[in-house]
């Protein structure tokens, strides 16, 4: 009842506004009509909104994966004349006690909320319900409101990529994926990553092991030696320490890091990652939210936007392979290529995708199979 | 010249209640270094926790929402802590009673709220009972180590907790993610003043009000006294010690168990990983802090809850890592068993080498 007075009260004030001004409005609209050229430095200056922004993260910046990806990009964006210094907190446990932290970064003045972890979707938009001016954008999940925005990348595309170099990198045939959480989100990428390694190796197995675990380094160690013990010579991971990384590197097998570049970890076993570059995208919605533009979406950028990217190949990649995945990585670019285009079969050689066609961006947001090739299953 | 430590032969009363609050006094005082290498001033820092802890309607209504699964858990613990029994699985004794609760809020389809909140309420109690009930059981028949099993068995209860979300109870329309479905309005305890603060800090107060009167003015809060200073005489006293072994670490369970309810039925409204960020192990600290004492264990978790709540504006303010509220926490511990030593005995320089 309140917040209908209220509207009907500001309907009212606003009123006079548009009956008083209609050239200025229509002036307005025309300088707006162009949204795609980048607008001159300086005009952006004068009109820009002040940017305080905030940002919750679930591990510590220095965790050299997922925090540490998120917390470059938020540096990155920070270029911006408008942004000015921003908060974060690390280490916020997922649910309702993230609420909490979540409110307390508005209270101290931000206008535009990052929350960097799936856990956090409720208490955001529970925070996001009391405080209307402030724009939230919450990532990997899947609910929206008003103020609410969410957003997240196709790692499936460089996670494809990233599944060539290592199909072709294997001397045994055995793969192993050291994987957090059997959620659609890792699943696809083990999937993905899968026919990358089939498509040039037809007989090589991926093993998985899941340690329910974003962050825990021992864990991460444990479950890579485990599959360094059962013959394993390239390993992968949807973790967020470089702990698989390193037992790679102590056990000369070759690895597929993930985040960020982690090659400094494993310089011998390294090979390539797939990787986040949330710079661009947190740029581009600080400059939205600053010139008035935003709105609540969802996004869901890939290679094409950059958000999503493969790190550097390792030297150790022959350069006839080097060649095919920069070929990949254009046609995945231009759109040519999807790396889960049918025919795609399931464990048990169901065929889910039919032959020509893609799936659908919900089929891809709730996959809950594994594809042929991988070896072991999902928690049901 | 040398140190040496010996038992005294009567502790210092004053001192011994004065412990607590010496040892957070120190903890304080030693934090303050680390403050001071972070480049923090330690009294601004401290300034600043108090005020976000305490110092609007929001901050406080978060402290005391942080305070209520602390109070139980605590007084769980305590109770225990009583009768000289360990009970370390305190947060699994939480997640069984969060689950308890679950239970009946997603698949008992009640619809009167009263009736609703008291059945999750009795599931929790029962849940996080019969969790603590196993160690009893074994502590009781075969004299197994209640440490090792409550300790282990909250690995086992996080666990089972995971199977549940990851599997029959996942919400169907979650796209596969870990998560029950929300309650609906019949399973959640009201909110006041606007705030998350929940019913359940009402409840947490009246259950340290009937804990403390359980233990000072019934025969059986006697008897888990005696059994706990002395159970020799406490069986020679004609006293089943066993039955109360059992007994007490069933209670235990079951208050902690509670803690699991008030989170899912008054704050988080669903089961998910996670839903006790180490309350039950907190629990064993507080329960130290307050001398076992019900009353104690209300004072200590605000207390901590303003800590907890206010240690958030370390990072907002200053951007120090979420480790020093960890650090400061772990101080406090350190002190307080420091201080325990000192109680017991007393340390003095000795000239020369003495008779060894």
């Amino acid at each position: 009842m309140k917040r209908l007075v209220w509207l009907a009260l500001s309907l009212v004030l606003a009123l006079p506004l548009f009956l008083s001004l209609p050239g200025c409005s229509q002036q307005e609209e025309k300088t707006e009509a162009p949204p795609t050229q980048p607008k001159p430095e300086v005009s952006a200056k004068a009109s820009a909104k002040e940017i305080q922004a905030g940002f919750i993260y679930v591990g510590p910046v220095g965790d050299a994966g997922w925090t540490y990806a998120h917390d470059q990009g938020r540096q990155e964006m920070e270029k911006l004349d408008y942004v000015k210094p921003s908060t974060f907190i690390e280490s916020v446990p997922e649910g309702a006690e993230s609420a909490r932290v979540i409110s307390g970064l508005v209270r101290k003045g931000s206008n535009l909320v990052f929350t960097t972890s799936f856990g956090y979707m409720d208490a955001t938009l529970e925070v996001a319900e009391s405080f209307k001016d402030v724009v939230f954008m919450h990532c990997s999940g899947y609910k929206s409101s008003e103020n609410v925005g969410n957003y997240f990348g196709r790692m499936y595309e460089p996670r494809y990529l990233s599944g060539i170099v290592a199909g072709s990198m294997t001397q045994k045939g055995v793969i192993g994926y050291v994987a957090a959480f059997p959620i659609p989100e890792v699943i696809r990428g083990i999937n993905a990553f899968t026919l990358g390694v089939r498509s040039v190796n037809p007989k090589t197995e991926v093993r998985v092991v899941w340690t329910q675990t974003w962050f825990d380094p021992g864990i991460e160690r444990d479950a890579a030696d485990s599959l360094l013990d059962v013959g394993a010579d390239v390993l992968a991971m949807h973790q967020d320490a470089p702990a698989t990384l390193q037992a790679a590197e102590a056990r000369g097998a070759y690895v597929i890091g993930y985040n960020s570049d982690m090659r400094s970890f494993a310089p011998n076993a390294f090979l390539t990652a797939p990787v986040w570059n949330w710079g661009t995208l947190y740029t581009q919605i600080a400059e939205q939210v600053s010139n008035g533009t935003w709105k609540s979406e969802s996004i869901w950028y890939g290679m094409q936007q950059e958000l999503v990217q493969l790190a550097p190949l390792s030297a150790k990649v022959p350069a006839d392979v080097q060649a095919l995945v920069a070929d990949k990585t254009a046609a995945i670019k231009a759109g040519t290529l999807h790396p889960f285009a049918g025919p795609l079969k399931d464990q048990a050689g169901t065929i889910k995708v039919a032959a020509g066609s893609v799936p659908s961006d919900g089929d891809l947001l709730g996959m809950n199979y594994f594809v042929e090739g991988v070896q072991g299953t999902i928690p049901q | 010249m040398k140190l040496v430590a010996e038992k005294r032969q009567t502790s210092s009363k004053l001192f011994r209640f004065s412990a607590p609050l010496i040892s957070i006094l120190v903890a304080l005082f030693v934090a303050g270094f680390l403050l001071l290498a972070a480049g923090v001033s330690p009294l601004q820092a401290y300034l600043e926790i108090i005020k976000e802890a305490l110092g609007s309607t929001y901050g406080l209504s978060e402290t005391l929402v942080k305070t209520t699964p602390l109070i139980f858990a605590s007084l769980g613990v305590s109770l225990a802590f009583r009768m000289q029994i360990w009970n370390i699985g305190a947060e699994g004794q939480i997640y069984m009673g969060a689950c308890g609760a679950t239970a009946v809020a997603l698949f008992s389809g009640l619809e009167n709220h009263v009736m609703m909140i008291t059945a999750m309420f009795l599931a929790a109690f029962l849940c996080g009972g019969a969790w603590a009930g196993v160690a009893g059981i074994l502590r009781a028949r075969w004299r197994v180590n209640e440490v090792i099993v409550t300790l282990l068995m909250n690995y086992i209860a996080i666990l089972a907790v995971d199977y549940l979300i990851y599997g029959p109870w996942k919400d169907p329309k979650g796209f596969n993610f870990p998560l029950t479905a929300q309650f609906s309005d019949a399973a959640r305890l009201t909110e006041y003043f606007n705030t998350r603060l929940h019913s359940g800090f009402f409840l947490a107060l009246v259950c340290a009000l009937v804990l403390y009167l359980f233990m000072e003015r019934t025969v059986w809060g006697y008897e888990i006294k005696v059994i706990g200073s002395n159970p020799k005489a406490a069986q020679y006293a004609g006293m089943r010690t066993g039955l109360a072994i059992f007994a007490v670490l069933f209670l235990s369970g079951a208050i902690a168990g509670i803690a699991g309810f008030s989170e899912v039925a008054g704050l988080q409204h669903r089961l998910q990983h996670g839903i006790s960020p180490g309350y039950g192990y907190t629990a064993i600290i507080i329960a130290w802090l307050a001398k076992r004492s019900a009353l104690g264990v209300v004072i200590v978790s605000f207390l901590m809850g303003v800590l907890l709540v206010g240690g958030d504006s370390l990072q907002l303010s200053w951007q120090l890592p979420v480790a020093f509220v960890y650090a400061f926490q772990g101080l406090i511990l350190f002190f307080l068993l420091a201080s325990e030593f000192f109680i017991q005995n007393r340390v003095r320089l000795v000239r020369g080498t003495s008779h060894d």
